[in-house]
């Protein structure tokens, strides 16, 4: 019941997101303000005070087993600082190299994974250009996927089902869009099938596949998936 | 007058003339002399790729060597660009084709180049020399292999920091056998490893080689054999250095260093053991410029190493060097020119190394030559900064980092204004400055009155009103780069200030508040500019014109709005209205 209300309660957020003209990138911080401060930007113009304050929790339900962890590591140790989209100005390239290094090394330790970026390409079937994201801005694949919605929504006007902010697994039956990582290995898996920090690791691009192709993909994975919603 | 000179002896007083500045200038002469000039033009820089097309290119220049391009704007390097924004080589390649078969030299920075490029630039130029690849993205091993493979005399290949699609390190063996003419070779970028004994051989049979930097995929113990094939190096970057230490492998790197006796820069360092630092000992005091800014190497080691390199010009590391190590520095290279202190961990909020304004400080007091400077740091003052201006008047190029943005001064929690004026106002040759931490329109103010000789300028979370920005197009005279990302700058100063933006290369605004009204207008009162709005969240019309655009990129051109833009950037000329309703039919 609760977790209705909650989802109800979400579109609603994301429902009046959808309408206004806001600036910046999805799933950097002027989106996860908007959330908060809907009535006092009405008129388009963001304060610039609002880009300091940064939550990584915006959706709140999805309370995981890691979501936890990390909000208790926030509140006894220093907050790991949510990234304001491009700052400190670290060229990628040398971001990516040190993620590379960090992660060769032997003590990793949470605050080295929180604090180092992942920059991956996203690319849709159908849609002429490509995306970046750093994965480490999200903590979950709900917030993934919100994300990944509103920065292919121009392209899916038809498609409700991103503008939802629902799950893009729901509509395996649909045969629309799934989104679908290559890892490490150079193999090609659906999103969503390994615990989230597994993902973020193995992950090195991503690609919205259109439905009939994805259906070759581990269908094993589509059913598990199918099964844990 | 002009008629007293042959044309011979013109073309050969103006073969001295090497500069774009001086070969411009007689370019205005007269009709006669900009003839001559253009037809003997052999090396082309176009800083913004939009700017002028390549037909008009080579109308004016038909027998042009070398050609350098740039393509998007700087904060690209911050991700602030989106994917897909443009900047493609390919329609250069093949106009270039056509109309320069004896061009030797492309060299770009910040543009897509695909593997069609590379395959067409390798058959179109018989005496292809130089490609240079600086944080360029689109192309593959594969399109690599075709340079290889083709230009037979390839003099140079530098990779940069670009973005490969790395399929396999095969690509190497395509250089053939009788190639022989490589001076120059940066592979650092690469993941994947090359084969070692192609590599090898490459480099025996390449005397006149001087520069090599290698990927993380050579590791420790091979260096030796490349250093023997190559003792005339003067640039070196290591492959991967996380071996643990071993003896054998330690004498045999230093006696290999030992042959290097031309060696003067070194680079590389991937995850250096700091117990292998000692094998370069012996080259450290003839080395002047220094890239340790992926070696995870820390103090005593770090500073050790680098204190060793008396003659140092140039230094780039990460902030494990910290505030004494910066002292030493200062205390033992007195011809230090540029420093760069980068970040080894960007987002952790408090910072897990000492490194204050400190050890900037005691860098502009010891080391007097000291003329550039890139600096990542957490807390700053006026008073060091000022101190820092009046220690080195000579500073050129100033960029500061203070990662917390909108910090203020630490010790008296006021605007960093103060720190940042004395910087303009004392460093009189400044040509770029890059600003960070507590700032209102009064350092604006600042910059606009002292900051003549200013070239760019890079402004994040500052000031408070248009009044800021009116005070810089309206008071820096040299001004061609202007980038600035959330500042509350909107339509009054840019509108103000419409005729600067001809005389400067670009303006680049995003997250501030210039409505898509204002942008109209601009792009419709001023036909020689090109003002690109990028939106990615929908059509700027979707809202009222008040509504601030998401991104802003000015930029002066000779060639008229481009038409390779993609879906969420749109120009803004006279027929922006009716292009955009027609958009949402």
């Amino acid at each position: 019941m609760e977790v209705g209300v909650m989802k109800m309660m979400n579109k609603e957020k994301l429902d009046l997101k959808e309408t206004e003209l806001r600036l910046g990138l999805p799933g950097t911080e002027e989106e996860i303000i908007m959330g908060k401060n809907l009535v006092m930007n009405s008129n388009g113009k963001r304060g610039y005070t609002e880009t300091v304050d940064l939550k990584l929790n915006i959706s709140g339900i999805d309370q995981t087993e890691y979501q936890k962890e990390k909000n208790l590591y926030k509140e006894t140790k220093t907050p790991a600082k949510a990234q304001v989209v491009g700052w400190p100005p670290v060229r990628s390239f040398r971001k990516n190299i040190m993620a590379v290094q960090k992660s060769d090394s032997e003590e990793t330790t949470d605050k080295a994974e929180i604090g180092v970026a992942t920059f991956v390409k996203v690319s849709m079937d159908g849609a002429p250009y490509l995306r970046k994201v750093d994965l480490k801005i999200y903590t979950s694949y709900q917030e993934l996927f919100d994300a990944l919605g509103k920065m292919f929504s121009s392209f899916t006007i038809g498609m409700m089902d991103f503008m939802n902010g629902s799950k893009l697994i729901d509509h395996l039956n649909d045969s629309d869009y799934f989104p679908t990582y290559e890892d490490k290995d150079g193999d090609w898996m659906l999103v969503g099938d390994v615990p989230w920090k597994m993902f973020v690791e193995s992950c090195k691009r991503l690609r919205i596949m259109k439905g009939a192709e994805a259906i070759g993909l581990a269908p094993r994975a589509m059913e598990k998936c199918k099964n844990r919603n | 007058m002009a008629q007293s000179f042959p044309e011979d002896v013109l073309v050969h007083v103006f073969s001295f003339l090497n500069c774009d500045k001086d070969r411009n200038a007689v370019s205005l002469v007269c009709k006669s002399w900009y003839d001559i000039e253009r037809s003997s033009r052999r090396r082309i820089f176009i800083g913004n790729c939009y700017a002028v097309s390549p037909e008009i290119l080579i109308r004016r220049f038909p027998d042009v060597r070398a050609v350098e391009l740039k393509g998007k704007p700087h904060f690209a390097d911050f991700n602030l660009v989106p994917e897909g924004w443009g900047g493609y080589v390919y329609p250069w390649v093949v106009s270039m084709a056509r109309a320069y078969p004896w061009l030797e030299e492309i060299k770009l920075k910040r543009m897509v180049v695909t593997d069609e490029s590379l395959e067409l630039i390798s058959k179109s130029f018989k005496n292809f020399k130089v490609l240079v690849l600086l944080s360029c993205e689109g192309f593959t091993t594969d399109g690599l292999a075709y340079i290889a493979a083709n230009c037979r005399n390839l003099r140079e290949l530098d990779l940069g920091e670009s973005e490969v699609e790395d399929l396999s390190g095969h690509w190497l063996s395509h250089f053939p056998d009788n190639c022989t003419s490589l001076v120059s070779l940066n592979i650092s970028c690469l993941v994947s490893e090359v084969s070692f004994s192609a590599l090898e051989r490459l480099v025996a049979r390449s005397p006149n080689l001087k520069t090599l930097r290698l990927n993380r995929a050579v590791p420790l113990e091979k260096l030796p054999n490349l250093l023997y094939c190559a003792p005339q190096l003067v640039e070196l970057g290591t492959g991967v250095y996380f071996a643990e230490i071993q003896s054998d492998i330690f004498s045999n790197l230093a006696e290999a260093f030992l042959g290097c006796k031309q060696l003067k820069g070194l680079s590389g360092f991937w995850d250096v053991v700091p117990a292998y630092l000692p094998a370069m000992y012996s080259v450290c005091s003839r080395i002047t410029s220094l890239n340790l800014s992926y070696a995870t190497a820390q103090n005593p080691d770090l500073v050790h190493f680098v204190s060793q390199c008396s003659n140092l010009q140039r230094l780039w590391v990460l902030d494990y060097i910290e505030d004494t190590g910066l002292e030493a520095l200062a205390a033992s290279c007195k011809d230090l020119q540029e420093l760069r202190v980068f970040p080894s961990d960007p987002y952790d909020a408090e910072g897990n190394v000492t490194l204050t304004e400190q050890g900037l400080v005691a860098v502009s007091e010891g080391c007097p030559k000291l003329q550039s400077v890139l600096y990542f740091c957490r807390q700053m003052s006026n008073a060091a900064l000022v101190t820092i201006a009046r220690n080195r008047p000579n500073m050129i190029r100033f960029r500061l980092c203070i990662i917390e943005p909108r910090a203020p001064d630490y010790l008296t929690l006021e605007p960093l204004d103060t720190g940042f004026g004395a910087i303009v106002e004392n460093c009189k040759e400044l040509r770029r400055l890059s600003m960070s931490g507590l700032l209102t329109d009064r350092v604006f103010e600042y910059i606009g009155t002292h900051a003549k000789k200013l070239e760019m300028l890079s402004i994040a979370f500052a000031g408070n009103s248009d009044l800021g920005l009116h005070h810089v197009l309206s008071g820096c005279e040299s001004l061609r780069k202007l980038e600035i990302r959330d500042c509350p700058f909107g339509d009054k100063a840019l509108l103000a200030n419409a005729t600067k933006l001809e005389t400067m290369r670009s303006l680049w605004m995003s997250s501030c508040s210039v409505s898509f009204g204002a942008c109209k207008l601009l792009g419709q009162k001023m036909p020689r500019l090109n003002v690109e709005v990028i939106n990615e969240r929908g059509p700027p019309d979707s809202g009222p014109e008040s509504c601030p655009v998401e991104k802003l990129y000015v930029y002066r051109t000779i060639a008229g709005p481009r038409v390779d833009m993609p879906g969420f950037v749109w120009t803004m000329d006279e027929h922006v209205s009716s292009r955009l309703s027609r958009a949402t039919e």
